[in-house]
């Protein structure tokens, strides 16, 4: 089964840079795994904890990219809110016993298609190793 | 999943258009599965593909829908909505719907264009345009917010950014205030001798602006001034200005200079750097404005009539202009927008002591250099030293004397490799046979034509650069000694001149974070003002309204300072040549009943936006960006985001999710 195994990934885009970035993937064409299906957010800053975990259950990874640190968010500090609670999900996760790099953070610029297909790719061989998440419904 | 039959949603009649993009999107994407499985969803009522979407016919296509189908909202799974989502909103108003109940699914960019496998990239399709059919169907109406402003600025600071930013704002036709905490508008640039590159004189470009405010017709001008309360949000600001007194009257203040003549009273001159000595009573310097004398009160004895008043005597102050009894006033104003220019300070000498310019009196500032080398200055222009007013022979120029330095200043200051070059040219000129060190870190002449300024010193004056830290200078029998090492011959130096000029850096001036907070713009690392977004909005701080120039953001050169304050004035023109102000609905709301009053969302907004009123979270739509930051601090769900709301996304996960 696991030969098989296509993990799902739910990404949450910053609609000014990491969806900015996606979009410049495709834009160049570059060809990268579908096991990604995109959610446009105003900012990493609006994301919360619970609908990340929501996503994870729904999902075998989630991806949220935003604009690059320190600078780059288009709202100030929405991209370090988002860092701090990453951080700490993952932590959390680490304690309910699910791997934490289920879970996964990049800053990826308008520019960096090259970059966005890249880590769409990683994280789906690394899933792939992962195996599904068990969920218990 | 149920989202349709819940309450309202269940009315909702969506329509999702399916564009092929010619091949683009057809090729990988089965758009006859996707319109027949999207149909399947129960709020989606009408379902189609076509060629080219945004083709004319593709759009008529839609309203021809929205009409017939009695669409209540739209998905076009089409193109980024970054290409084509303005026009489709403007489709489907046209067919009588509100532009927010159109919404794109993008289908190229993030699938067509990087799948390779049609049923996979299909069924990924279907996904994304079901989580976007989810957002449209909660998505409510909306209009842009509108608010009345006050078509007027205050621009704070009378340095040469302020300066030009208000004339630029006066001459398009708008009232200006322009507030200056020095009894003169001109800023440091009134005390400079020459410019770089051009060596032109600082005066000559500078004092024709300063009269032109002086006599400009929208430009309020108030001196000796200070903002001390700053309220309200863009387009409505109301400013509270402290007006200190001058106790002399500038309407009948006819220059005449008799008092100076008998105030017996005596102090350093702030404008020639303490080079000279002025009195109580004073005038700035002759092209001073507004063009009238003031009193220190500090300095003066007449503050007590008993002990002094001579330059009050009717013989004395003929037009009777002196009057000890005048009061601070408090001038309130409403504005539409600010722009702050409040300069800069050099860092303080004694902060430097190791290189002793507060001990030593040949051992001097470059600001007090420039005094030096101006024909208005204390000498008239010969520089002449301090301790025995000699012509030195010898000089040293200290470049970076505390800056890119972690015990003092961090940053590089930006424009004194450049002054030091131009210090040393201008010396070599009035002094040929002298000899002229440059002490360096490294040379930073960055700058429109600087390069040939520096070769010039370099090669045609001889001026002898030295690459190396100074690490000691101080003064003995006359002898200005500099102990330094020699970095490209690796070796201790010492150098024994006349007299040395130290480059010390640009601060931020004094009193900056308290002024920020009131205006809550943010300051940076090194105290300087924080701009919005340094390529995106540069001259703009995280305070809508609110606009930076000049030094007071980070050190720069006048050309520069010019350039950032009238970018400051066109950005804040673009505000005021608007009748009103409308701005995204896109904002976050809070529902008073849920809301605790724990404040945490006020800490997360980086506007500002968010204010308690009683006792409950309120939200400022014209300044909120809706960027959602307070949404995800919320410990009690009491804020969303419109159009973004903590339902839509939980409705959009699940459908992005859901079995297909
Ligand atoms: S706008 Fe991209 S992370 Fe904030």
């Amino acid at each position: 089964m696991s030969e098989e195994f296509e993990p799902r990934i739910i990404a949450f885009l910053c609609r000014w840079c990491g969806y900015a970035g996606a979009d410049m993937a495709g834009t160049s064409r570059l060809k990268y795994p579908p096991t990604i299906v995109p959610i446009r957010v105003p900012c990493t800053g609006r994301i919360e904890m619970e609908q990340v975990l929501k996503a994870l259950k729904r999902s075998d990874g989630v991806l949220i990219a935003g604009c690059h640190t320190p600078g780059d968010c288009h709202y100030v500090r929405g991209n370090f809110q988002c860092f701090k609670r990453i951080a700490l999900l993952k932590k959390l996760l680490r304690q309910m016993g699910i791997n934490p790099s289920r879970i996964r953070l990049e800053w990826i610029s308008a520019t960096e298609g090259r970059k966005f297909a890249r880590v769409v790719r990683e994280f789906t061989e690394e899933l792939k190793e992962l195996g599904p998440l068990r969920r218990v419904e | 999943m149920g989202q349709a039959g819940e309450g309202g949603l269940g009315r909702e009649r969506i329509g999702v258009f399916v564009c092929h993009c010619g091949r683009n999107i057809a090729a990988t994407v089965d758009v006859k599965k996707v319109v027949e499985k999207i149909m399947e969803h129960p709020a989606v009522v009408h379902a189609e593909d076509y060629d080219y979407m945004c083709s004319r016919p593709g759009q008529e296509l839609i309203e021809r829908a929205i009409e017939e189908k009695r669409l209540t909202g739209v998905v076009v799974a089409a193109c980024s909505p970054s290409l084509h989502e303005t026009t489709f909103r403007e489709t489907v108003e046209r067919a009588g719907l509100n532009p927010y109940k159109c919404e794109i699914a993008n289908i190229r960019e993030q699938c067509s264009w990087v799948h390779e496998e049609v049923d996979k990239a299909t069924e990924k399709a279907i996904r994304v345009i079901r989580g976007v059919v989810e957002k449209v169907i909660r998505n409510e109406e909306l209009k842009p917010v509108e608010v009345g402003l006050h078509k007027k600025a205050l621009v704070i600071g009378g340095g040469i950014a302020g300066i030009r930013a208000a004339l630029d704002i006066a001459n398009a036709g708008y009232q200006v205030i322009l507030v200056e905490k020095k009894p003169t508008i001109g800023g440091h640039m009134a005390q400079l001798a020459e410019t770089f590159p051009t060596l032109d004189c600082a005066q000559c470009i500078l004092t024709p602006l300063m009269s032109e405010v002086a006599n400009h017709p929208n430009i309020k001008l108030l001196t000796l001034s200070e903002v001390i309360d700053v309220e309200g949000y863009v387009g409505n600001f109301h400013v509270k200005i402290r007006k200190n007194p001058r106790y002399v009257d500038p309407e009948k203040c006819n220059l005449c200079d008799n008092c100076t003549k008998v105030c017996p009273v005596t102090v350093p001159s702030e404008f020639d750097e303490g080079l000279s000595l002025r009195k109580a009573i004073y005038i700035p310097f002759p092209q001073a404005v507004p063009s009238s004398y003031l009193i220190d009160p500090e300095a003066c004895l007449g503050m007590n009539p008993v002990i002094c008043g001579k330059c009050a005597e009717p013989d004395v102050c003929t037009p009777g202009a002196i009057n000890f009894h005048d009061q601070p006033e408090i001038i309130e104003e409403d504005v539409g927008v600010i722009i702050v220019a409040t300069g800069y300070e050099l860092y303080k000498p004694e902060n430097l002591s190791e290189y002793g310019a507060d001990k030593y009196p040949d051992i001097i500032t470059s600001l007090q250099f420039e005094r030096l080398l101006s024909p208005n200055g204390p000498t008239g222009g010969i520089p002449r030293r301090p301790s025995d007013e000699k012509i030195p022979k010898r000089i040293a120029f200290i470049h970076c004397a505390g800056s890119r330095d972690e015990k003092h200043v961090p940053y590089c200051s930006h424009i004194c490799c450049t002054y030091c070059t131009k210090h040393g040219l201008l010396f070599k000129e009035l002094v040929p046979d002298a000899e002229v060190y440059s002490f360096y870190i490294d040379l930073r002449t960055v700058g429109k034509n600087y390069e040939d300024f520096l070769r010039r010193a370099q090669e045609e004056a001889g001026i002898q650069f030295i690459r190396g830290k100074v690490s000691k200078i101080y003064e003995e029998d006359g002898v200005v000694k500099i102990l330094a090492v020699d970095t490209l011959l690796n070796r201790r130096i010492e150098v024994e001149v006349d007299m040395a000029v130290l480059a010390l850096p640009m601060v931020p001036a004094d009193g900056i974070e308290e002024l920020a907070s009131k205006m809550r713009i943010q300051i940076d690392n090194n105290g300087f003002l924080q701009e919005l977004h340094p390529k995106l909005h540069p001259v703009e701080s995280a305070t809508p309204g609110i606009f930076l120039a000049g030094a007071a953001q980070s050190p720069k050169d006048i050309q520069d300072t010019v350039a950032q304050a009238s970018a400051a004035a066109s950005k804040a023109l673009e505000i005021l040549s608007q009748d009103k102000i409308s701005h995204t609905p896109i904002v976050a709301t809070v529902n008073r009943d849920l809301c605790s009053g724990c404040r945490l969302c006020l800490s997360a907004c980086p506007y500002g936006a968010i204010e308690m009123v009683d006792g409950r979270a309120e939200v400022n739509e014209i300044i909120c960006e809706g960027c959602g930051a307070c949404v995800s601090t919320c410990p009690s769900r009491a804020i969303s985001l419109r159009n973004f709301t903590y339902e839509q996304l939980d409705a959009m996960i699940e459908a992005v999710a859901g079995g297909i």
